[in-house]
């Protein structure tokens, strides 16, 4: 059998148009079922009693009161007594009554003792956390870094800061849990619908419970935002289903704000002393950086720094600290965010010392970013061009009369992107109907739509012929939606299985045409002879030769079809009014590439979104500790900030398309453009007003602080 | 600069929010919230006694003065049908059309009046409806997103949204209709600058807004062209 390749650019009918999401109707029509709105026969709502203490060992838990509420039909102790707890938030009781309020009430009436232990919540240095608290995860040289900076003509020291944010998806964590007999069937809010069932078996296996991971169901047709926060079924989705076993009745558990934002996801912070040094010409020659941050109680992985710019001589030492703020998960392009902030934030405050323009700047260092640098390099020069760089740009501190001063920024980013593990089923139907059916599912980033489109294109159908079948762990096992991978495993995996089904169609039609099978081609709702429109034979009539039986063909990933390694360049454009200290982001443009664009439309979208979402964090976006109780000062929607639709100004999207890129095949794109904003737009601050504001989020009274107009730490 | 903390900042003055600012609605709103009333055997409060329609529902409890703890029968108007349902009087009404009536379109996400994903359209006003009781809303013409399709048909703002992708993971997005749907009700020839300030009461975490943006104005540009062929 020939290799299998996404078609010529010409014979494209899909692939590349701008397309709308296929579940768009439903969604904005309010008909999509995401988790939280399954209710089920007899349905129960569980809530949880959550540790008021940062760090303590439970004494005594008291549910007999709860237990006697009105409505109360189970209570389930997910920390026992004599075990601690390490977070204000964590989960000890959990339990299920009738409604939701009377959930809710009877949660009020556990008591539980505590014996209050030392705790740390403070996003703070290696020295003041103490070695207790500190693992030291990196401590490496590149070259010589002192013969290196002995070599630089201008050396810039700074201390850069990115704090604890969360992921806040608008759907909070949480499941339906219903047995059936022995048998388990869960809605999930999940980005793992193949890769959850035997999470529950290991999981109810602790808790006395055994169920096969085949008797386990996954359901997730919606899903209201991820981020990387949810690959399992968490502690609470193992106590509802407890609980329902126990209730003999389903189980509705769904976190609330606070708790979601106490425990579903915190991002880990990453704060560092950088020295750097170059030529006066601004060759980078040397790097020496010493950061922290901070995932909670583990180590949240080691931060690629300093990031992209591979300068020849460097020290990188990096170490965790150990808190009790709640555990770390995955956020959107893990440790890229903030390594990006901490490199670009120091090249820029570099430049601005060496009196260069920073898009001069990265140019002339563009040859040490590695295998993608002739990728920036047009990325940056397309983006400079968007913005009107050169016309726009001025030296630090905008001249302007009037408190109002504008500035800009940029920073450039990479990530990954292969496709995960993917298996896909096309069934051809003899009545000519379609399916293509994956364990797979659609986080909101147009994974249903991209499917659609390359079966579609592949079989010769319009969109409506095939129906896309994903959200349930009936079908083919399929990765979980991590690392941008979805996009690259999806496609191959349909793009082999449909056109494997279009095969045996083909072998089937072939006499009837008075050809054989590879001079057939399916275009436009029919199968003719290559370029011959007069011998063909309408798609229906095709499949109706089949006889009783359907097509069944299975897809792999394939690794042909995809690559890995993406680049982007971000300018931005902000205003920041210097008497009040609030920044305005007034555009941003972003330029992107991910090899073989399925959905420019879609596609277009998740760049539009990142930046938004990257605005969040450059602007608003902290998880505030208080060291004095250890409790997380705004678990809520009004304190902990997003940007609203009036926060945004502008933005450009541009995806790097055609040859150079398309040949590529299909690469993962989710991720790679929410890395930059923050860089793009603490630099464009740093340009507007002359002085760098070091911490993001940019708050108005960092501003004022940054101009010595006072403020408070 | 816009600023959320109090939603009433979140519409021009000609279309405050009842709901959504509880400022000028029946005396009952200032303790719309169930987080408030929890756990008090709902020894309510003088004000929800003067709800017109709690009066009307809570019948042989009117005596008394008192309604609940327990539950008690309330009727709703929704979507131009009247349902009646028994309720604890501290139910929200989010949660009864969710967790009663299994009308799941509206979204609870910050419960607080903070996201507005619950928006529902209450006496031609957007509301939110995880701040307003169940029982206050009686009496009043409640519509939510489930009102605007019919059949396979979309309603011109949810056909905006697709067309101008202003979606994507989606839980935001009813919300987002509706609060578009009444703002255009009430101002159909917005500009770009008009719609930004408009619906900042709704919040979201994908980063839709271009989108929406897009949308609104062109449900506008489409409803007004239809109404000047009509």
């Amino acid at each position: 059998m020939a290799d299998i390749k996404w078609p010529a650019p010409a014979d494209r009918h899909l692939i590349g148009k701008r397309i709308s999401r296929i579940d768009g109707p439903f969604k904005s029509s309010g008909r999509a079922k995401y988790t939280f709105d399954i209710n089920r026969p007899n349905m129960l709502f569980g809530k949880m009693v959550l540790s008021a203490h940062a760090h303590a060992k439970i004494d005594k838990i008291d549910t007999g009161e709860a237990e006697g509420m009105p409505g109360v039909r189970a209570v389930y102790t997910m920390v026992p007594e004599g075990q601690e707890v390490n977070w204000v938030g964590q989960e000890v009781v959990a339990l299920a009554a009738d409604t939701e309020e009377q959930a809710e009430e009877a949660a009020d009436h556990v008591h539980i003792d505590y014996s209050p232990l030392p705790f740390l919540v403070a996003d703070t240095d290696p020295q003041q956390a103490g070695p207790d608290r500190t693992k030291q995860l990196r401590d490496q040289s590149e070259g010589d870094p002192q013969q290196g900076f002995q070599q630089a003509e201008v050396t810039h020291e700074g201390a850069y800061g990115i704090p604890v944010i969360t992921h806040c998806c608008l759907e909070s964590h949480g499941s339906v849990a219903e047995w059936n007999g022995d048998k388990l069937n869960v809605w999930l809010s999940t980005q793992n619908v193949s890769g959850s069932a035997g999470q529950y078996s290991d999981g109810l296996k602790q808790a006395g419970i055994n169920v096969a991971p085949s008797d386990v169901s996954i359901d997730c047709q919606y899903m209201g935002g991820g981020f990387g926060s949810k690959f399992g079924p968490d502690s609470w989705g193992i106590a509802a289903a407890v609980l329902a076993r126990k209730a003999g009745r389903p189980v509705k558990m769904m976190l609330e704000r606070d708790h979601e934002l106490l425990s579903a996801g915190c991002r880990p912070s990453l704060h560092g002393r950088i020295k750097v040094g170059a030529k006066k010409d601004g060759t980078l020659v040397a790097w020496d950086s010493e950061s922290w941050g901070t995932g909670g109680m583990g180590s949240a992985g080691t931060p690629p720094l300093p990031y992209i710019f591979k300068i020849p001589n460097q020290h990188v030492r990096h170490s965790a600290v150990l808190t009790n703020i709640g555990p770390a998960r995955a956020w959107r392009a893990p440790n890229h965010p903030q390594v990006c902030f901490l490199t670009m934030t120091a090249l820029d405050d570099l430049a601005a010392k060496l009196g260069m323009d920073p898009l001069d700047f990265f140019l002339k260092n563009i040859g040490i970013t590695g295998p993608r640098s002739a990728n920036y390099q047009e990325e940056l020069l397309r983006a400079a061009d968007m913005i009107a760089w050169k016309k726009n740009w001025h030296p630090r501190g905008d001249r302007a009369t009037g408190p109002v001063k504008r500035g800009l920024g940029l920073s450039i980013h990479t990530w990954g992107g292969a496709g995960h593990v993917s298996n896909c089923r096309c069934t051809i139907q003899p009545d000519g109907s379609v399916e293509v059916a994956l364990g797979s599912q659609d986080l909101g980033t147009g994974t249903r739509t991209v499917i659609d489109i390359v079966a579609a294109e592949t079989l010769g159908l319009p969109l409506e012929g095939v129906q896309v079948a994903i959200g349930d762990n009936k079908y083919p096992p399929d990765g979980a939606s991590g690392g941008s991978t979805t996009v690259g495993g999806v496609s191959s995996s349909t793009r082999v299985a449909a056109t494997n089904a279009l095969n045996q169609l083909l072998e089937k039609v072939a006499p009837s045409l008075n050809a054989t099978p590879d001079q057939l081609e399916a275009v436009g709702g029919r199968i003719q002879v290559r370029g011959d429109s007069a011998r063909s034979i309408p798609w229906k009539q095709a499949c109706a030769k089949l006889g009783a039986a359907p097509i069944v063909a299975m897809g792999q990933r394939d690794a042909s079809l995809i690559s890995a390694g993406v680049g982007g360049a971000q300018m931005a454009q902000v205003a920041v009014d210097t008497e009040t200290g609030v920044v305005r982001m007034e555009k941003i443009v972003a330029v992107q590439d991910c090899g073989l664009v399925i959905d420019p439309k879609t596609a277009e979208s998740q760049v539009y979104g990142a930046c938004i979402m990257g605005t969040c964090y450059a602007l608003h976006e902290e998880k505030i500790m208080d060291d004095q109780t250890g409790a997380c000062l705004n678990p809520n929607m009004e304190f902990y900030r997003l940007s609203g639709i009036d926060d945004i100004g502008e933005i450009q999207v541009h995806m790097m398309t055609g040859p150079g890129y398309d040949e590529r095949g299909v690469i993962g794109l989710g991720e790679p453009p929410v890395v930059s904003p923050g860089a793009a737009i603490s630099n464009a601050v740093a340009n507007a007003i002359g002085a760098r504001v070091p911490d993001l989020p940019i708050t108005p009274n960092r501003v004022l602080m940054a101009l010595g107009k006072g403020g408070a730490v | 600069m816009s600023k959320r903390d109090h939603p009433d900042h979140s519409t021009d003055s000609g279309s405050a929010r009842d709901g959504h600012s509880q400022k000028k609605g029946k005396p009952s709103s200032g303790l719309s919230r169930r987080q408030f009333i929890k756990g008090t055997g709902l020894a309510v409060s003088a004000s929800v006694l003067v709800s017109e329609g709690l009066l009307k529902a809570a019948g042989a409890q009117e005596a008394s003065g008192v309604a609940g703890p327990g539950a008690v029968p309330i009727r709703l108007r929704v979507n131009g049908q009247v349902r009646e349902l028994r309720i604890e009087p501290r139910v929200m009404l989010l949660d009864a059309l969710r967790n009663h009536l299994d009308i799941t379109g509206s979204k609870k996400v910050c419960d607080r009046a903070s996201c507005g994903a619950c928006t529902v359209i209450v006496d031609g006003r957007p509301v939110y409806s995880c701040t307003m009781l169940a029982i206050d809303a009686q009496g009043r013409s409640i519509e939510t997103i489930e009102s605007l399709a019919s059949g396979d048909d979309l309603h011109p703002m949810s056909q905006s949204f697709v067309d101008n992708d202003a979606q994507q993971c989606g839980f935001c997005t009813s919300g987002f209709v509706m609060a578009c749907k009444a703002y255009l009700d009430k101002h159909p020839h917005p500009t770009y600058d008009e719609v930004k300030k408009a619906l900042n009461g709704n919040l979201c975490r994908c980063g839709t807004y271009m989108g929406i943006r897009n949308a609104v104005l062109e449900a506008a540009t489409k409803t007004s062209t239809k109404g000047a062929q009509a």
